[in-house]
Parts: C-alpha cells; structure tokens; sequence
C-alpha cells in the first residue's frame, strides 16, 4: 500500500521535490498538499516579469490543474495548515480539513519581514512575497504617482524597476552604505546604482525609515533625519524570515529555521523540512538552487536511497532588463584572499574573482556576465586555477590556448587596431610616430599623437608599443604607481580627476580600471584628498578613509587615549584661555599638560568618551581645534616683534594670527606648518619651515620649502613684498598651488624639488592674474573648511564614535 | 530573550567599516561593523602592546590596529601576515537587527 505523504506548503521546493519523487519511485506515494495561496504551484522567480508587464500569470504556471490529476496528487487550494498533531500523525486546517500521514513534509517557506514602524499597517503597504502582493502593486500602480521601496536588495530593485515600467515615479530606500550589498561588492553596487538611476529611479543610501504615514492609506515615508517622501505605494522588501511557528508549536525544533541534519529529517523521524523554512547546518536559504538540492534529497530518501544535503554555495543574476549582474560565493576582502579586478571602461564592464589558495571562492561581474556560469562551475568544483592565472579573467574565450605574454599579444595586434579609445588612434599611427619622429617616451607619443592622453588607461598599452618598437631602447620615465592597485601615478590621477571631473571615488577607479575592487589604505586617504581639495562643496568627504586621528579630530596616544591641543593664534594665548585649559585639566583629571614645539598647549591622556565634553568647555572659551592631527594647516608659529622686541622690524605676531584665521581648517597634502619671524635673527625659525616670513624693513621676505624633520632643510626665497596684503595674499597662492598639484603625502618641500622653483614662481610670483585666481579658489573652499570639527562633534554630530553602545559597571561583571 | 544573551544594542547604530565599544569592568569590547554589515567582535586589545583595535581602519573583514599596524582577522582575532598573536573573540548573536553578547563573556576577562 502506498505511504501517505503530506505536504504543507506548495512553493518551487516541494513542487521540484515531487518531480524527482514521481520519477525516482512512481506510485510510492499517496500525496496531499494544502496551499495557504488559493492557486498551483507557479514559478516565483518570475514575478517581477509579471509586475513589469514583461509576462502573464499563466507564463510562469509550473504544475497546471491536469499535473495534480495525472499524479493523482491532493491540492487543497486556499487551505493554510494551523495545527499539526504528532502523535495523531495528522495535519489540520484552518477551515478544519484534515489530513493523516505517515510522512509529513514541512515547506511553508519564509514570512517577509516588516519592519515595526508607525505606520506599517496602512492600506497601501505591501511586501513582495506571492501572487497576491503583484496583484496590489499592479492596481496602485493604475494610478501612477509616487512609490517607495524600502530595501535595496534583490527583491526591492525587481519590485522598483517593475512598477517603474508600469509608469510610477520609484525611490529606493536602502539602509545601507551599498545596493544588493549581500551579492555586490562595492565597485558593482555604484555601477548598479548609476544605472538604475539613468533610468530615472531615485536611490537613497544610509536611509533609516522611520514611519509610514497617512490618514486612513499611505500617504508617505519620513526619515530619521525628518525628510518626508509622499508615496500613495510603499513596498517593505527588507528581509525574510523563515515560516517556523507552525513546527516550533508542534514542538518540532526551531532555531532561526526548523533545524533538519544531512537527510532534511527534523527533530521528529516522520517530518521532513523543505525550503527556505529550513535551517540546515547554520544556513539559511533565500534562493532557488539550494532548495532545488533540498528537494532531489527528500525525493532520494523517500525512495529508499541513501543520500545526503551537505550544504550549497549560491550565485544570483539580478533580472531587470537591461541591467546585467551576477554573482556568487564569498567574495568580502580579506588579507589571506587575492583578487583579479578587470575594468573595460569604455564597456562598462566590471569582472573580479576573488581567489583562496588558487581557487575561486567569489565571483562578481557587471555590464557582460557572460562567463559567470563557467566561473561558478570552477567555484563549485574548487578547480585550482593557477595554471590559467594570467588569462582567467578574460573567460571562457580565451581558456586553454597558450597563455600570450602580454607585450606579446599587443605585438600580435594588427595595425588598425584601436589602442586610445577616446581620441581613436590605431596601433599604427602610433608605431609610425614612433619611427618618423624618434620618439622615446610616453610624453612624446602622448604630445605627437594624442594617445592616452585623455583618460589614460591606454597608458600601459602606449608602453608595450614603445617597447616593441625600440626594444631596449625604451627606458620607461620611472613613474612610480600610486600603490598597487593601479599602474597610474599620482601626477596621472590628479590630472585627470580635473580633467575628467571625477568626483566620486568607485567612478574613479572604473574609469581608470583600478586593479582592485575598493582600493587599499594607500589610495583611498589619497583619492580622499584629491577629491576634497579638487571639488570643495561638493565632494563629502569619507570618513572611513581617514585614518584614527583625522577621523576623530585628536591624536591617539599609546595607550589608547588622545591628546587635544587646541590652536592658540600665533602661539599667543590669554589668562582667560589658559584658565579654561587648566579646568579642563582639573575636570577630567587630565594626567599632562605639555607646552609643545609647535608654541601651544597639549593635554595628553584624554579618555576618549570625554573628548567631546572637553572640546565644549574648550569651545567655550573661544578655542577650536588645533589640528594637530591634521594633513592640513597646523600651526603658525611667530616672534614678538614690533610689539615688543627691540629688533622687530614688522608686526610678526599680527600676521602670523591673520595668516593662521584665514587658514585654518584647510586641508593640504601633507602637513604645513608655517613661521613669522620679526627680523632675520628668526627667534620663530621661520628658515626650517614650509612657509616662512622673516619680516625686514623694507617689507616681508617670503620663504618656503623648509623642514625639521626626518630632513632638514633650510628654506628658499620665493620672493619679497611690501605689504601685509601681499604676503597674505603670496602665502594662500602659494598654498593653493601646493594643494592642487601636491602628492598626498609630499611635504612642500619635496613638491617643490619635484616641479622646480621656476615653475612655482611663474605660477604664483610672475603672474598676478594667475596668483589671484589661487587664492580665490583658497577662499572659496575655505566656505566649506572652517567649520570647527570639534564644535560640530561637541554638539552631538558622530556621538556615536565617543559612547559606548553600553556599559557593564565592574559589581556585575564579577558576578 | 534566552539568559545566556545580553542585549548591547541595534546593528545599525553600529557604523559600516567602523566599531562601537562596550564597557566592562574587566576592559572594553570592540563591536565591529564590516562593509557589508557583517557583525564582529573582539576585546579591545590588540595582541601587539594592547591598542585599541575599535580605533583602526577596518577593511574587508580585518582592522588595523592604530598603533604599529597589525593586522587583525574580525571573525578569529588572528594576526595575520607574518606577525603572530591572537585578539580574543567575543561571541556574538544577531537577531531582528539587536546584537546579543553571550552573557559567560561578562564572567571573563580581556586577560
Ligand atoms: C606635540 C609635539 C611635540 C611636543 O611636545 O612639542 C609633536 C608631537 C608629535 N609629532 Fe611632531 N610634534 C610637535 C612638533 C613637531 C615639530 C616642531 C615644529 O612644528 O616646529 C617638528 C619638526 C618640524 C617639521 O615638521 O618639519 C615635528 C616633526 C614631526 C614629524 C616629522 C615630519 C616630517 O615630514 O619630517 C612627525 C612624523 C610624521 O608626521 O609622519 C611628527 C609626528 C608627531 C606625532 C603626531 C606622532 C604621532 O603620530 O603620534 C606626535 C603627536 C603627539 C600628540 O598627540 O600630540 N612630528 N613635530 C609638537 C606639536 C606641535 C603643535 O603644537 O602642533
Ligand atoms: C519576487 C521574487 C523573486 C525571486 N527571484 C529569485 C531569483 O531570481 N533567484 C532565486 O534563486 N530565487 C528567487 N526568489 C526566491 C525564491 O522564489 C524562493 O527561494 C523559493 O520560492 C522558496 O521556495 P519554497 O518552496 O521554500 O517556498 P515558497 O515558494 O515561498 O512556498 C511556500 C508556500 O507555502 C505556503 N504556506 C506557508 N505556510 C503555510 C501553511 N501553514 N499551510 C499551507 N501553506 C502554507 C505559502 O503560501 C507558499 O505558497 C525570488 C522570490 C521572490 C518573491
Ligand atoms: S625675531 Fe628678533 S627681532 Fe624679531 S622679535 Fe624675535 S628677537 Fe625680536
Ligand atoms: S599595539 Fe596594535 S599594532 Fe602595536
């Protein structure tokens, strides 16, 4: 007599599961299957081409009404199971049907999540799970307007690109810093961003919701930060849980998921669980082709096999049309893991593996995913790949023939093939310049033919033809790469971050085919800052590629605590500020107070919850930081001059303060560190600085490139003014010029042996027009700089870097 | 809630490739919050000489301390490269976007 099979629940996985049952040991079973859903089963995956109008409910029908009855298959339609008795062996449901068996498969799925908001209630709230949320989307969608997806995720992108092509205006809320962060790595998800926002979706970043309102129906969505989104569709896809309450009040055991071992046996021998209601070796499944695995299992163990489910990895592709992206395995950073990155900017396209001891183990891929199955299938196998190392990336094309070396290939090039996309110039045009004019350098190519002369990431190929055509005559101009994740060199990038306007840094590395996906603790602070000096006002600035100290506005000491020194304008201070400084000191019982080479005050051993209670008291008495920790303006040391000392020839202290007030805040490649001595005796040794005055009769004598460091350097001349305005004006030109053209990290004087001093004063001394222009553009983005980061923080912006999350006081952690 | 969890907050106040700490009276936690907001986390203290890792740039799934540079895997606290040491690893529960402590780590101490 056939056994009796129940199952609850008729998604992909039991449908899938009965398919290999029926071929594996037809007739073996007795089967019935409630359905909460009052319909067969249907291919969830396509309903976003159902929401998008690209396919009809009856296209993604698996099983029709005539399979049930060939299979002489039971389907309550409509019939949502509320009770399992296991010691009755039956199954009831909510209308009271019920049902007997010998084997009872669990496969109710997952529940969307809601999040608990004000608000979550209304009519015109949906999820995205079955048939039923497309049809309710589908008649808000009738009536145009506004929607709000929150999730950016899979599910949410479908949902918003669906009801964008049925005619709504779309904005996608993501909490997150990234879209699809769970499959994308950052370099994909800003591709998949520009992207979905060219088609006229809005996205929103790092946005937390906050409630849902409307009187009697959605009316909108308000943030955390007060912004309102009028919406009259909201569409929560942030998550699913695992549908376990039936099992866990059955007393089957439940975790996160109804836990099954290797057979997907729960803790009762007669119950099986199927789907993304499983937890099976701490996963969870929130995709089809684990299940499917599930499913060939069950069908295995229920026909008498022995078989075993040990676990999957998974890849996805997103299905918007149009947009292409896939992804699969494990593919975060991390110091024991290689990455091959391969950028085509003219293509758009974006392809990593991310390798493990020469295998794949994550794979993501933008603009052409073609080969991603064919990286997968070696993923899955573990192949060891470091045979096909050097041409892996560029897919299954180009697997298995002898790997070309790569000046090789570009020598195999024919004649017409294009080397510089951007100003169209073939292989020959450049060999022939090459030969006819005796050119020996990338400069000269670049000057004689245009080639890689706009975005540059032709440069290595420009090479590869100079070193074909002189051979050993070619001696590369030593540039130095930035780090490793680029060939280009700072000078390079620089260049064209003006050139190309590139304002965001993962647009950056695309353009410019970085190497690795998110770049490395060398080019990130760089970029930062050429991202900041070039575009103030409208870059903003990434905290997370700061170090501690700029990113916390203190210098860590070592033992964990800060040192604060804020800034005393030309070292000149007051009894009313060094009152504030002593209470201070006394308050949070602060262990040192030094007097620093830098003419202030440092108070060392701050504990870093208090920081920003001493920067208000500081505050309070007029202070503001001091940037001690800065790549950027530090301090301005003077003498007394002609206020007191019986040799000042100028006012060394006032300039000083007016040069530090009108500099302060600004952010420079390396730190600047500058010095107005009152006559040439330089009591402020303003001769070892980067910028340095030493006034003189006849006006001020402007100095630079100096340093007392790791080198000592006396300073240059640059030139001699008469006036205060002038030197003001010389000095902040002088910087500005630094700041544009500096190498994150290259003090002045290191730029200036760099560029010469001829090409300094040509910009800055020669030209009054070009000096002006300078320090316009320095005042301009002073707008955005002199904001005092610790009044900010005082007043409670990044609270969450001083405070604990919480605190255990010591009575209970002895318990 | 199950005894053997302590609540210590909400994962999103934790900001992404950054940490919060939580305070003991046998030292402080580092709570951990990688790029793809994955949760970790670590006694404060790195197996060089003690920094504090909750101040060092996170990257991927490690932190460099701000001291001298190790390197530190978030999900063991192994040194990675060629130094050598271990953070202690502090278990973690994520549930419905709160993170649970696991209430023994309270009875030890950073050590
Ligand atoms: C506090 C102070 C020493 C003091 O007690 O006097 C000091 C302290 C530090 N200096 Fe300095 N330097 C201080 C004046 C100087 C001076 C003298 C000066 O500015 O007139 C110099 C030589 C002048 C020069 O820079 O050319 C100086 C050359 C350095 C260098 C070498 C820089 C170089 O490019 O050669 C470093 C290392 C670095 O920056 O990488 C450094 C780095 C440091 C750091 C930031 C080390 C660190 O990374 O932790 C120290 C921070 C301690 C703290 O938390 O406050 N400090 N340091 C002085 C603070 C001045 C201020 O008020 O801001
Ligand atoms: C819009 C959308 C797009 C997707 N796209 C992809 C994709 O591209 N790739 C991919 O791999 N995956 C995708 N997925 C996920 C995939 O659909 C699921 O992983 C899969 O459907 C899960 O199968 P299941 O059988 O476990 O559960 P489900 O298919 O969810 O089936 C569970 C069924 O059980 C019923 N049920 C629940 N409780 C009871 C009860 N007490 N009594 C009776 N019946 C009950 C439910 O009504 C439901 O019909 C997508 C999902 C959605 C919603
Ligand atoms: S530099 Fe010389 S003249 Fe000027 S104040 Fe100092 S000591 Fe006096
Ligand atoms: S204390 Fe961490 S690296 Fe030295």
């Amino acid at each position: 007599m056939a056994s009796k099979l129940v199952i609850i629940g008729n998604g992909m996985a039991p449908g899938r599961m009965l398919e290999h049952l029926f071929e594996l040991a037809p007739n073996s079973h007795d089967v019935t299957i409630f359905n909460a859903e009052p319909r067969v089963n249907y291919n969830r995956l396509m309903l976003s081409p159902v929401l998008s109008g690209e396919k009809t409910y009856e296209d993604i029908i698996t099983h029709g009404d005539d399979w049930y009855a060939q299979n002489s298959v039971t389907l309550h339609k409509g019939k949502k199971i509320a009770k399992i008795d296991r010691a009755a062996k039956t199954v009831t449901a909510e209308d009271g049907t019920e049902a007997a068996y010998d084997k009872l498969v669990i496969a109710t799925g997952s529940s969307p999540f809601i999040i608990p908001i004000p608000g979550k209630d209304l009519p015109g709230v949906v999820t995205y799970r079955d048939l039923d949320d497309v049809e309710k989307m589908l008649a808000a969608a009738k009536h145009g307007g506004s929607a709000v997806v929150i999730g950016g995720g899979l599910l949410g992108l479908e949902a918003a690109a669906g009801l964008h092509a049925r005619g709504m205006d779309v904005t996608i809320l993501h909490l997150m810093p990234t879209l699809m962060e769970r499959q994308l790595d950052p370099a994909a998800a800003h591709l998949l961003q520009q992207a979905i926002e060219k088609r006229g979706m809005k996205v929103m970043l790092k946005a937390n919701t906050h409630a849902i309102v409307g009187d009697g129906k959605v009316e909108g969505v308000r943030l955390d930060d007060g912004t309102l989104l009028p919406a009259s569709l909201v569409v929560m896809v942030v998550g699913i849980r695992p549908a376990s309450a039936l099992a866990k009040d059955a007393g089957i055991e439940v975790n996160r998921g109804i836990l099954a071992n290797d057979q997907l046996i729960t803790s009762d021998p007669d119950v099986f669980a199927l789907g993304e209601c499983v937890e099976h070796r701490t996963g969870i499944y929130g995709l089809v082709a684990p299940l499917y695995e599930m499913a060939r299992t069950i069908a295995e163990v229920l026909a008498g096999q022995v078989a075993a489910y040990t676990g999957s990895v998974m890849s996805t592709k997103l299905k918007v049309t149009g947009i292409d992206l896939y992804s699969g395995g494990d593919f975060a950073e991390a110091q024991d893991r290689e990455e091959i990155v391969l950028r085509d900017a003219s293509r758009g396209v974006y392809k990593r593996l991310v390798i493990k001891d020469n295998k794949i183990i994550g794979i993501v891929m933008y603009g052409d995913t073609s080969d991603g199955p064919w990286f997968f299938d070696k993923l899955k196998k573990g192949e060891d790949i470091s045979e096909q190392r050097e041409m892996l990336i560029f897919g299954q094309a180009y697997a298995g023939g002898t790997p070309l070396d790569p000046t090789a290939a570009v020598a195999a090039l024919p004649p017409d093939a294009e080397i510089c996309g951007c100003n169209g110039i073939c292989k020959s045009k450049i060999t022939d310049a090459i030969a006819a004019k005796k050119l020996t350098s990338i400069d000269e190519v670049r000057a004689h033919t245009k080639a890689s002369a706009s975005c540059g990431s032709c440069t290595g190929l420009v090479e590869k033809l100079l070193v074909i055509s002189l051979g050993d005559g070619y001696k590369p101009n030593a540039i130095l790469p930035m780090c490793p994740c680029t060939d280009l060199g700072h000078g390079e990038v620089r260049r064209l971050i003006v050139a190309e306007g590139f304002k965001n840094i993962q647009e950056l590395m695309q353009q410019l085919e970085w190497k690795t996906s998110c770049g490395c603790a060398k080019c990130r602070p760089a970029l930062n800052y050429y991202m900041v000096s070039n575009w103030p006002g409208e870059y903003v600035d990434d905290n997370q590629s700061r170090f501690i100290n700029e990113r916390v506005h203190a210098n860590i000491q070592k033992d964990g605590t800060f040192s604060v020194v804020p800034r005393m304008w030309g070292g000149m201070t007051s009894a009313k500020e060094l009152r504030a400084i002593a209470d201070v000191a006394d308050k949070f019982a602060i262990p040192a107070v030094k007097v620093t080479g830098g003419q202030r005050i440092d108070l060392l051993g701050v504990k870093k919850e208090d920081l920003p209670a001493v920067w208000s008291d500081l505050n309070a008495a007029g202070m503001v930081s001091g940037a001690a920790y800065a790549k950027g303006l530090r301090t301005v040391k003077t003498c007394v001059g002609t206020d007191w000392c019986r040799f000042g020839t100028q006012d060394s202290t006032g300039l000083g303060i007016k040069l530090e007030k009108f500099m302060w805040g600004s952010w420079t490649p390396a730190k600047l560190k500058m010095a107005v001595s009152g006559c040439p005796r330089n009591c402020a040794e303003a001769t070892c600085k980067d910028i340095g005055v030493i006034c003189v009769d006849s006006g001020y004598d402007i100095h630079f490139a100096g340093a007392a460091g790791l080198d000592i350097k006396g300073t240059q001349v640059l030139t001699h003014v008469d006036t205060e305005e002038e030197a003001l004006e010389m000095i902040v030109a002088l910087t500005q010029l630094y700041r544009e053209q500096g190498y994150y990290l290259e003090r002045i004087y290191k730029w200036a042996a760099r560029v010469g001093i001829d090409s300094v004063r040509q910009n800055i001394v020669d030209d009054a027009t070009k000096r002006k222009a300078y320090f316009d553009k320095f005042a301009f983005s002073q707008k955005f700089a002199q904001i005092d980061p610790w009044r900010l923080r005082a007043s409670g912006h990044e609270a969450h870097e001083f405070m604990p999350m919480r605190a255990f006081p010591k009575r209970i952690a002895a318990e | 809630m199950n005894p053997d969890w302590i609540d210590i907050g909400l994962v999103r106040d934790v900001p992404f490739r950054g940490s919060r700490i939580v305070s003991t009276g046998n030292g402080d936690i580092a709570i951990f919050k990688a790029f793809d907001g994955k949760v970790f986390a670590l006694w404060d203290k790195c197996p060089h000489k003690g920094g504090p890792l909750s101040q060092g740039i996170v990257n991927g799934h490690s932190v460099t301390c701000p001291l001298h540079n190790w390197v530190v895997a978030l999900d063991t606290g192994d040194v990675k490269g060629p130094d050598k040491g271990c953070a202690r690893k502090v278990e973690l529960m994520i549930d419905d976007g709160r993170i649970y402590m696991a209430a023994a780590t309270l009875k030890r101490d950073a050590a």
